[in-house]
């Protein structure tokens, strides 16, 4: 059976109540209101409904305040520090795996020959400097782990189309390359498509290379997942949805469902040249 | 058709309109304290101007999905009992919270309609769902939110084909739509919204025994 809202709250307890409306969790429905009058948490229904009424306004308004508060400044730095996380953890783990083949001669690499590592027992004081190295090594790619599943909490409050369109965490990479979510909104989508190739850019306005044709939205699969010869005009359809993702995010708040199909169907037509043959 | 007890209509500057009895919400037109209900602004709005028999009688307890700024959940807790209105998104809910001010039986929650175990809790089983979600799996949805209601409840849907693909024929996504609804819910009635709403698709229809 599962436990209705108001299930072992003091009914005067508000802070409770609220918790309890938002966080709280039941597979079915059950007849909560004559449970709440049976249990003693209200002397009738009618009574039930007031109380019912006064603590959904005041989780529902808190919970508005949070997700509204929750601002693109903080995913900004959330995101620079996953990135700084993953970072120093594989340089770390190269320094470990290095290391290690020295004194036991495994061929293991990466992060996961860290954590084998860590759990390893110490004959000698050279074993145990390995063995926290390989510790702190496994703990900041836990810390990416959790600071990856904190934006996609956050980033869909923070801007839900762009996350819808390109997964919470690529989202809050676009917005922190541009510096905010109102600074995204004003690029063009030439910009956004080539945001995080500045090197490239660079290389190409000086007259030395090629034209970058994508960015860090290279890592979404409408892009890597489109054939070499068509996949600038992916990045180009992607950054052109992301923009206006964006300053919808940013100028109305809406959530627009439209814009996911719309993209679908662009890069649909776009992956189909290659069955076409098109040149 | 008979109107739920509640609604009437009403003549708003020698225009007839659907209304109910309540504080007003968005700036619509007023008759003493009758207030018009455009089905213009409103897909249950147009099902009952279409004559649907969406069977409301006034009363019921209601479970209302994609509740938005509460234009059509406020006219629905006006003519009804409890009315729970489910929305996901936090802007729109400020003015879903204005509008449940003066609504005591209007209960507004931030709430995803696709994860129905966040709100079970809250909800209560109802006599009717009415379901204005514009997101892709609007089948699913009503799919999911089946538990709430009661053996002979009314699933009261407008689909939006835009949502479930813009590119395809609208005609061709209802079909799908009908077709997955089906193996949960009894189809009584659907009809096309038009002139209200292009391209949706409005649902009667009652829960299948498990």
């Amino acid at each position: 059976m599962s436990n209705g809202w108001f299930a072992g709250l003091d009914p005067d307890d508000d802070a409770a109540a609220v918790e309890q409306i938002e966080a709280g969790r039941a597979d079915t429905p059950e007849d909560w209101p004559q449970q709440a009058v049976e249990a003693g948490f209200a002397d009738d229904e009618a009574a039930y409904y007031d109380r019912l009424h006064e603590v959904t306004m005041a989780a529902t308004s808190a919970a508005v305040a949070e997700q509204e508060g929750a601002d693109d400044q903080q995913l900004v730095h959330a995101v620079r520090a996953m990135a700084d996380c993953e970072r120093t953890a594989n340089e770390l783990a190269e320094r470990v795996a290095e290391w290690g083949g020295s004194r036991y001669g495994d061929s293991g690499s990466g992060v996961e020959y860290a954590r084998s590592l860590a759990d390893r027992d110490d004959e000698d004081e050279g074993d145990t400097a390995l063995r926290t190295l390989a510790e702190q090594t496994a703990g900041l790619a836990d810390e990416a782990d959790s600071l990856r599943a904190y934006i996609e909490r956050t980033a869909p409050a923070v801007a839900p189309n762009l996350s819808m369109l390109a997964g919470p965490v690529l989202a809050a990479r676009l917005i922190s390359l541009a510096g905010g979510l109102e600074a995204l909104a004003k690029k063009p989508s030439g910009t956004v498509q080539v945001l995080g190739a500045e090197d490239a850019l660079f290389a190409h306005l000086k007259g030395n290379a090629p034209s970058p044709k994508h960015g860090v939205i290279f890592t979404h699969e409408y892009v890597r997942g489109t054939r070499r010869e068509d996949r600038g005009s992916a990045a180009r359809a992607l950054a052109g949805k992301l923009s206006i993702a964006a300053r919808i995010d940013h100028y109305s708040g809406d959530r627009r469902p439209d814009l996911q199909a719309e993209l679908d169907e662009r890069i649909e037509r776009i992956q189909a040249r290659a069955e076409e043959g098109d040149e | 058709m008979t109107l739920p007890a509640g609604v009437e209509r009403h003549d708003f500057g020698g225009e007839t309109s659907l209304a109910t009895q309540g504080q007003p919400v968005y700036g619509e037109r007023t008759d003493g304290d009758w207030r018009r209900w455009d089905p213009h602004r409103s897909k249950l709005g147009a099902m009952l101007e279409q004559g649907m028999e969406t069977g409301l009688e006034g009363d019921e307890t209601v479970l209302y999905l994609g509740a938005a700024a509460g234009t059509t959940v406020s006219h629905v807790a006006d003519f009804a009992g409890p009315t729970y209105a489910v929305e996901f998104a936090p802007r729109p809910v400020r003015e879903l919270l204005d509008a449940a001010e003066s609504r005591q039986n209007l209960f507004p929650l931030l709430k995803d309609a696709r994860k129905p175990e966040s709100y079970a809790h809250v909800v209560e089983p109802v006599d009717v769902v009415v379901q204005d979600v514009a997101t892709r799996g609007q089948a699913r949805v009503a799919a999911l939110n089946k538990r709430f209601l009661t053996d002979d409840g009314r699933l009261l849907a407008a689909i939006k084909a835009r949502s479930e693909d813009v590119t395809a024929d609208p005609a061709d996504v209802f079909d799908n739509v009908r077709e997955e609804l089906s193996a949960e819910y009894e189809l009584l009635e659907t009809a096309r919204l038009d002139p209200y709403h292009e391209d949706h698709l409005g649902i009667v229809a009652r829960p299948r025994e498990d």
